[in-house]
């Protein structure tokens, strides 16, 4: 017995590097997502390109999409661009939010790039930014068809991202409608 | 002249934060204190709501602002907050399934040093009256000795 607890100081340090060690991989600046399995919160806000036109949660549900925050300021999101607008290319529905941004800039920006969102909400102040826990653009999130948040990307969307995290879901949700 | 000056720095540091945030009702304020120190930016993890200067930090001073305007308790704030950001922005988060080692560690960490300080105690003591047995043991075996030498002269 005696002998068994010598080796004790050992055993915790084990037990501490394992726990230490899977902690390194943790993102510590990554918040986890309140709003996965939460319908897309309600909004009334004026599309990008007419102040006029009045869009809400209405607008968004009804088929599978992806809703990307954006703004000219965000420098990630000029890497994510090319990424989306390929995506838009390959017939799946992007829906921009852009996100505390300057109108006329916004639209030079799709006018320059491509615009590859079906269409865009103009969120000035980013109240639904708040709504929706948006910390940082770019952010992607995945609908499905009855308006339900069913996964978040915070950060930029790339090939890689695209396969890891949406691709499958992407397609079930898709078979899931029909 | 050294008064002056700080009576013109005090004013204008009392200007500055007056001006900052305004309130239909001072005690609103107090409130307001208390929930933007005890909750965190989103965005910069090391900072609360009070310190970080980021853009979502500033939105949501305002948010807390316009919902202690609308008689909103501090729970409702924080609860609308967390809907949204997740317990990450609770500096002083709630007990529940996934918070109960934070908050019981510390306590069964002191159990855990209680019953070790207990536990050496009581063997300490034991040591102790063994001590003072062979003592007293050593003292009538001198005490003994002395006395056969003495009937030896």
């Amino acid at each position: 017995m005696n002998r068994l607890a010598l080796f004790l100081p050992l055993a915790l340090f084990a037990v501490l590097t394992i726990v230490l060690l899977l902690g390194l991989d943790k993102d510590p600046a990554e918040l986890p997502s309140a709003l996965v399995g939460e319908p897309f919160p309600a909004f009334t806000l004026p599309s990008l390109y007419d102040a006029n036109r009045s869009l809400d949660e209405r607008n968004i549900a009804g088929e599978v999409v992806l809703v990307n925050v954006w703004a000219t300021w965000c420098f990630a999101c000029r890497i994510e661009h090319v990424m989306l607008n390929q995506l838009a290319e390959q017939g799946v529905k992007v829906i921009g939010l852009n996100y505390k941004d300057n109108r006329e800039a916004a639209i030079d920006w799709l006018k320059e790039r491509g615009d590859p969102y079906v269409f865009s909400i103009f969120d000035e102040q980013g109240r639904l930014g708040i709504d929706l826990g948006v910390y940082g653009a770019p952010e992607t999130y995945l609908l499905d068809a009855t308006g339900t948040i069913r996964h978040r990307r915070v950060g930029v969307v790339d090939d890689r991202i695209w396969d890891s995290e949406f691709r499958d879901l992407y397609a079930q949700l898709m078979a899931d409608k029909r | 002249m050294p008064i002056g000056l700080a009576a013109a720095l005090f004013t204008s540091v009392l200007f500055g934060s007056e001006n900052l945030v305004k309130f239909s009702d001072e005690s609103l304020r107090i409130r307001y204190q208390t929930l933007i120190t005890e909750l965190r930016c989103p965005k910069c993890q090391n900072q609360n709501l009070a310190d970080s200067n980021a853009p979502i930090s500033q939105d949501l001073r305002e948010e807390i602002q316009r919902m202690l305007e609308q008689q909103m308790s501090n729970r409702e704030i924080k609860q609308h907050l967390t809907s949204r950001y997740s317990d990450f922005i609770l500096y002083r988060p709630d007990v529940n399934k996934t918070t109960y080692l934070l908050w019981g560690s510390p306590l069964a960490i002191l159990m855990i040093g209680l019953l070790i300080a207990v536990r050496l105690n009581r063997r300490n003591k034991i040591h102790a009256g063994s001590l003072d047995k062979t003592a007293v043991d050593q003292e009538s075996r001198i005490a003994e000795l002395l006395k056969s030498g003495e009937d030896d002269k």
